[in-house]
């Protein structure tokens, strides 16, 4: 049995028929082929499957794929403005131009060394895109807060503070 | 040379694929046909298996193959195990088993089919006659007489012992004022990587060639021990790591997965794909620690310490891994630490219980041994009512000292251990700490304050003192286009060295960190290796790519000279060209002179043509980084709650290539440290029921765990390899654990108590405060 589901991932468009059970981090990954989505624990502890749905962060190894339907995605090869994958997905890199630049929380990871191995970046990155969309300005203390739902076993933590920090300030730079 | 590049904190080459999701980890890789492999594990700890019966699994939809332990006997060879101790007795673990399970998620069978659900589904209809048997999960129980012996055959569960002795012992405890004796328990961790393991296997009939695609921190290693297990042709086998997300220790094995999987892609000729669970992760990927060590010091009053003796029982699980049986014995070369303990003694029972293997963690014998001798310091001290700082300076060996020799064989390279304490001290300014607990005190909160100074071994490491080959290998070579390829042995999983050996061959070669590419995981590409762990990539593996990249830059400064009529001594090589040092204007540009070694006509008379060197570096010693900790806790009374207030972390591990990477070593070191320290505990029940065995049971340490980190350096360069640098992936991780295990001992000193075993959970925190149910104090 499958059923039909439609969805709009990283500004793109998807119809698919899918079986009731598959999850939306398989269907992501295996239908749609983003493997940007990584799966850690498939019981949302460990947050490296985190994409956002309809603008807000969710863990899309314990959602359906049907549960999704409807809905607008972005993963994380949608997050910079010139993905080879996603165009236009309304999230914006924090530049308000569609000019083909890392997101300011990318470019944050990257300066701040935010990343070892990598594995839970994407997770990461987009729970930090949730935060700063609610908070402008976070402290130390909402940051940690807020990406108390991602785990990371490499960095300790404090380098993607001040990358998401580093975000913050450049997000507001933008804007003013 | 110029150093424009090396000591800066460059950002890093590999991160623009990795922030936008765009690189491949082994789960992230599909091919044409791809099959997906999953496998039944026992939910026994301990049992016969009397029957398997595949029946039904191999006609459910989708299913192409189902196999059990019996149906690949003698097709594929046990897991490997390369640490060898005398008279240790043999624990190999098959692949799958056979007639009986040793521990909760050994694998017996294997299923594959068209879809990863379908392959699930089938474990489902696998029917396994198990007749359960007694489980022994306490190594204490397991060695205690009349225990049945795990593996038949065997008179009883102790692996091996081992023993080591240094200095006259005995005058040592003959002449001491007092002797302190403490039991110190290390937990069994779990590595938890972010990225579980997988596999993906490709045959290729025609060729006859094999790729196995693996989370590994060792490809090289892992082809070796893939072609022995599958008696397959060593040079048609071909094994990648691509992207991996993380290791720890956990990934620096082999795993029957790896053989399995590869077998199975030969088998149907069709490529498979295996990703590991969580909760296999938890279950059948290697443990950590794990220890009980029993301590005896013998002190003078003063506070020095005249030698140390400690029994270890050293859990070893079921069966070998890679490294099992030789983890605990890295605890006994480091037991007496960055102190001059004249005399010293271990003795270690290796045990077999009904549990995953232990195997190298993050540090690796080493936290052990780190936490063994500062609980040791800090005993010493409460026991003659002094500072810990005190008796750790009155122990240090000083500067002059160095090359020192430990009363265990070693000989510690470089070292200066007082400016690290001065300097951690001066960082906290611990006086102050001191007062303000004091103050504290009185109002009735409990602050606690914790030291640790530590030394480590690393840069594994002279290959005498290694299982299998201790040296690394590096090729450089300048393309024709001038790009230059750097091919490590090492196998970096998210430390850097993308970054940290373009760096140097920016600076040696005088071009830019862009022009400079590494290439590392792929064994058709790279020289033969041995891999990243033991904190080695940088001084051993970084010290290869430093003498290949020298050995081009003489053949280049030969060409320059040659084409200038200068000497190839006198070439300097900046910014993108090479000019003879007494008159600059005297240049080639890089490109040309790698240009002509590959049009070769206008050559020195009998130069080869090319551009390309390999070293095989081989280390005289180990390294010893060091540092000092200091940590504040403050506990909640009414709670037992652990909450970290400061952490102060002073660490010298040589000299620097890249600042920030070394920087986020430390402090993800640290946190694998608090984790140990106040959160994590691999718990199996009487029954070897792993009950922690998801993240949802087994804590990792989250961001709202920690508090700031406090990170400062010394600089005391190794002599032991030419860019005198002595590594820093498992420094954080061994330098902590005693600085939190102190601090909360100090802040419970009120309530008469000296020592906590990890983890420091509330409850237990919360009872030591209590007699009766009420406060004490």
């Amino acid at each position: 049995m499958s059923v039909e589901i439609q969805l709009r991932v990283n500004g793109k468009e998807h119809q698919s028929a899918v079986e009731p059970r598959l999850l939306l981090v398989h269907y992501l990954r295996d239908v749609l082929g983003l493997t940007g989505t990584h799966i850690g624990c498939e019981t949302s502890i460990c947050g490296a499957c985190t994409i956002l749905l309809d603008g807000k962060a969710v863990k899309s190894c314990t959602l359906l794929a049907v549960q999704a339907s409807g809905a607008e995605i972005t993963t994380i090869e949608g997050l910079a403005g010139n993905s080879h994958k996603a165009a236009g997905n309304g999230i914006g890199n924090g530049t308000g131009a569609g000019n083909g630049a890392l997101h300011a929380v990318q470019e944050g990871f990257w300066e701040k060394h935010g990343l070892q191995c990598g594995f839970c970046t994407p997770g990461m990155i987009l729970a930090a895109v949730d935060l700063l969309q609610r908070n402008k300005n976070p402290n130390e203390g909402e940051i940690r807060g807020a990406l108390s739902g991602n785990l990371c076993r490499c960095t300790g933590y404090q380098h993607i503070i001040e990358a998401v920090q580093y975000a913050a300030k450049k997000m507001s730079a933008r804007k003013r | 040379m110029t150093t424009r590049f090396i000591g800066k904190p460059l950002k890093r080459k590999e991160d623009p694929r990795l922030i936008q999701g765009i690189s491949h980890y082994v789960d992230d890789l599909n091919l044409a046909g791809m099959h997906y492999a999953a496998f039944l594990r026992s939910p026994y700890a301990h049992a016969n298996i009397r029957s398997v019966d595949l029946t039904k699994a191999r006609h459910a939809s989708g299913v192409v193959l189902a196999l059990s332990g019996a149906d690949i006997d003698g097709a594929v060879q046990p897991v490997p195990c390369a640490a060898q101790i005398p008279d240790m007795k043999s624990g190999a673990r098959p692949v799958l088993a056979r007639d009986r399970v040793l521990f909760v998620g050994e694998a017996v069978a294997v299923v594959v089919a068209t879809d990863r659900y379908a392959a699930r589904d089938a474990l489902d209809l696998i029917e396994v006659d198990y007749e359960p048997l007694t489980p022994i999960v306490n190594p204490e129980k397991a060695i205690a007489k009349g225990a049945a012996p795990l593996h038949p055959g065997q008179k009883d569960n102790i692996a091996y012992k081992w023993e080591l002795e240094g200095g006259d012992l005995k005058a040592a405890f003959k002449s001491a004022d007092k002797v302190i004796k403490q039991r110190i328990v290390n937990q069994r961790l779990i590595p938890v990587p972010i990225e579980p393991r997988g596999v993906l296997a490709d045959y290729q009939p025609g060729e006859g060639q094999l790729t196995v695609w693996s989370a590994t921190q060792i490809p090289h290693l892992l082809r070796t021990q893939i072609a022995s297990m599958l008696n397959f042709p060593e040079t048609l086998v071909h094994v990648v790591a691509p992207e991996v997300g993380g290791g720890f220790g956990s990934k620096l094995n082999v795993y029957p997965e790896e053989a399995l999987v590869a077998y199975l892609a030969i088998q149907l000729g069709k490529p498979v794909k295996w990703t590991e669970s969580r909760r296999e992760n938890f279950q059948c990927t290697i443990h950590g620690r794990d220890q009980i060590d029993d301590i005896e010091v013998a002190i003078k009053k003063d506070g020095t310490i005249l030698g140390l003796r400690c029994h270890v029982i050293a859990d070893l699980g079921a069966y070998y891994q890679l490294l099992t049986p030789l983890i605990p014995t890295l605890t006994g070369l480091m037991m007496t630490g960055c102190y001059k303990i004249p005399a010293a003694r271990m003795e270690i029972t290796g045990v077999f219980t009904n549990k995953m293997s232990t195997d190298a963690y993050r540090g690796a014998g080493r936290p052990e041994a780190t936490y063994l001798i500062e609980r040791a310091l800090d005993l010493v001290a409460a026991e003659l009512k002094k500072d810990p700082i005190e008796v750790r300076r009155k122990n240090f060996p000083q500067p002059k000292d160095f090359p020192y020799a430990t009363p265990t064989g070693l000989i510690y390279d470089s070292g200066d251990y007082l400016k690290s304490l001065d300097l951690a001290i001066k960082v906290a300014d611990y006086k102050k700490l001191r007062q303000e607990q004091a103050k504290l005190r009185k109002a009735g909160r409990y602050m606690g304050i914790g030291v640790s100074t530590y030394v480590e071994i690393c840069g594994m490491g002279p290959s005498s003192a290694m299982p299998a080959g201790g040296w690394e290998s590096a090729t450089v070579r300048v393309e024709p286009t001038g790009r230059v390829s750097v091919m490590t042995g090492s196998s970096p999983h998210g430390q850097g060295q993308e970054t940290t050996f373009a760096q140097m061959g920016a600076d040696i070669l005088g071009i830019d960190p862009s022009q400079v590419q590494v290439i590392h995981g792929d064994t058709s590409i790279v020289p033969y290796g041995i891999g990243t762990f033991g904190s080695r990539a940088t001084a051993v593996g970084g010290t290869a790519v430093y003498k290949s990249l020298h050995k081009v830059k003489e053949k280049l400064a030969r060409i320059a000279a040659h084409v200038l009529g200068s000497d190839p001594e006198r070439m300097v090589f900046a910014d993108g060209t090479i000019s003879a040092k007494e008159s600059p204007k005297k240049s080639v540009p890089f490109g040309q002179a790698v240009s002509a070694a590959y049009v070769a006509k206008t050559l020195p008379a009998e130069m080869e043509p090319g551009l390309e060197a390999t070293t095989f570096f081989e280390p005289s010693n180990f390294t010893y980084p060091f540092g000092t900790h200091i940590c504040v806790v403050e506990i909640d009374a009414e709670t037992g709650d652990v909450k970290l207030v400061r952490y102060v972390a002073v660490d010298d591990c040589g000299n620097v290539i890249n600042p920030l990477l070394v920087e986020g070593q430390v402090q993800g070191g640290i946190v694998q440290s608090v984790g140990q320290a106040l959160l994590e505990e691999a718990v199996y029940d009487e029954q070897g029921q792993l009950i922690t065995g998801e993240l949802m049971d087994y804590a990792l340490p989250r961001a709202t765990d920690m508090c700031w980190i406090e990170t400062e350096r010394t600089v005391t360069p190794t002599p032991v390899n030419p860019m005198g640098v002595k590594g820093v992936g498992e420094a954080g991780t061994i330098g902590a654990t005693p600085a939190l295990a102190g601090a909360v001992a100090d802040a419970l000193a009120p309530f008469g108590v000296r020592h906590v075993d990890m983890p420091f959970k509330r409850e237990k925190i919360w009872q030591l405060m209590r007699k009766n149910g009420r406060r004490v104090q």
